[in-house]
């Protein structure tokens, strides 16, 4: 514990840098891709429609670990070079904004047909339905599925040690190759994890009952 | 449907927007292709590995120890979420709080992490297995603790009147649940485990991180010999997104069968978003 302390606090904080910007970037990224996934899903435009089912069947069904090692290795064979930082952060938002499509997807069509018409009825635009009637109803019943998907990207951040990059889980495994410290090291980034995922669902949960409408 | 049927204006913007946006998708394809043939990639010595039997006959190996990955942390994964769910569900304080953090702790740490914890945290604890279950003890208990929340989920989406008519009839508690709530439960849940195996052979993928010969570890041997890495890990990568394509609408399938044949009864309100909600909190 001590050696931790005095040797690799800053390999940790590095570590920890990291897979804050992954998740943070990563999150953002899945969410903005995902509300323009979700506007072709639902759109007139078929072909649109088609565009957005078949990019959700595709990412939403590749392992990350192999859409890493494609876009990290093989992006620079195909004479395209970014740095493994911002590459990791655009495999992870293809994945992401798959699922945060189906996020918003989901919450739409959960509001009653008969809301919609209604919203047309009284002269509403297509947006317009979307702005007044839809979205204020459905952000309530998105949350919970908003605050997963952070939970996932957090925990998905940790596969960049796959392509070399040091997020807080390849630091500890470093660490710990070169100390041999036991548990210690892994236990400490568990709690780190463990307290984020936790620290964001009980944001959600609160989020949740603010947002509540009683009936 | 969000939006009226389309008169004569909104068709004229409909077919502009389809033309542009086909547009679009050429021009993206066209870029693509070019830096493909720039590169070199695209010639066709490249691919030369592809056309021989050994190479699909050495993927098929390969593809066999990533079935059998799954399948392993599938049996892992199944008596565990059954256990942890209901002991979560229990009346029994003891035994409902260590399940429920159990399952709270498994569900917010990441895989990998507990992988490296059996390849390097235990072994100097004397726990030293065998590489194929470095792999598969990990992947099946995060996957038992999100199989535990399906399980639950189902559980309680069955009316509580099930469990009191079951009673009044005269069946013990456990009874009750054996004979009358599982069978239920475990038909409202199936489609959620079937999308769960693509989460599984998902998960596999971290082979690559244990050197356990599955399709991405082996993959990369071929890599090191052949030097197409492109080409390699584009395959691969197709392949495994038409299995877990295909194993995705096979679990849609199931579950709106299932949704028509129990519509006017039981409508379980944890099983009625798709299986996809659920595969949400294992992106990876």
């Amino acid at each position: 514990m001590g050696l931790l302390l005095t040797h690799y606090l800053g390999t940790f904080a590095a570590g920890l840098w990291v897979t804050a910007q992954f998740t943070v970037v990563g999150f953002a990224g899945s969410m903005i891709l995902g509300v323009v996934l979700a506007t072709f899903r639902i759109s007139p435009v078929a072909y649109l429609r088609a565009v957005g089912l078949i990019y959700v069947e595709i990412f939403r069904n590749v392992p990350l670990v192999s859409l890493l090692i494609l876009v990290v290795y093989g992006l620079p064979e195909i004479g395209i070079t970014i740095d493994y930082l911002p590459s990791v952060m655009i495999a992870m938002i293809l994945v992401g904004a798959s699922f945060a499509c189906e996020v918003f997807r989901t919450g739409i069509n959960a509001i009653p047909a008969g809301q919609v018409e209604a919203g047309r009825a009284i002269g509403l635009s297509f947006f317009g339905v979307l702005r007044e009637i839809v979205f204020p109803q459905s952000t309530r019943s998105m949350v919970q599925p908003i605050v997963t998907l952070f939970i996932g990207v957090l925990l998905s951040s940790s596969l960049a040690g796959v392509v070399g990059v040091m997020d807080l889980t390849a630091q500890v495994s470093y660490i710990n190759n070169r100390e041999a410290l036991g548990l210690t090291t892994f236990l400490i980034a568990a709690i780190i994890y463990a307290t984020i995922a936790l620290g964001a669902g009980a944001i959600g949960a609160r989020l949740e009952t603010k947002l509540r409408v009683l009936r | 449907m969000l939006f009226d049927a389309v008169g004569p204006k909104a068709r004229r913007r409909i077919a502009v927007l389809t033309v542009l946006s086909i547009l679009l998708t050429l021009g993206l394809v066209a870029l693509a292709y070019a830096q493909f043939y720039q590169s070199g990639q695209l010639a066709p010595s490249k691919w030369a590995e592809f056309y021989q039997k050994t190479t699909w006959s050495y993927l098929l190996k390969a593809f066999g120890n990533t079935a059998l990955a799954a399948a392993g942390a599938g049996a892992i994964a199944l008596p565990l979420g059954l256990f942890l769910a209901l002991g979560r569900l229990s009346r029994a304080a003891w035994l409902r709080w260590p399940c429920t953090a159990v399952i709270e702790v498994l569900r917010s740490v990441p895989l990998l992490l507990i992988i490296y914890i059996f390849v390097s945290g235990l072994p100097p604890y004397g726990i030293n297995p065998d590489v194929f279950f470095k792999l598969v003890i990990p992947i099946g208990v995060c996957s038992g603790a999100t199989i535990a929340e399906v399980f639950r989920a189902g559980i309680l989406a069955l009316p509580k009147g099930q469990t009191e008519a079951a009673i009044a009839v005269g069946l013990t508690p456990a009874q009750a649940f054996r004979l009358v709530v599982f069978p239920q439960a475990v038909r409202i849940v199936f489609p959620a485990l079937i999308a769960q195996v693509v989460i599984l052979l998902k998960d596999t993928t971290l082979g690559y991180v244990v050197s356990y010969g599955e399709l991405q570890q082996s993959s990369k041997v071929l890599v090191a010999s052949t030097g197409h890495l492109v080409q390699t890990y584009l395959i691969i990568t197709v392949i495994y997104i038409g299995m877990n394509v295909l194993i995705s609408n096979v679990a849609s399938a199931v579950d709106r069968r299932m949704a028509g044949r129990r519509a006017g009864s039981v409508t379980p309100k944890a099983g009625g978003q798709d299986a996809t909600d659920r595969q949400l909190s294992t992106i990876a």
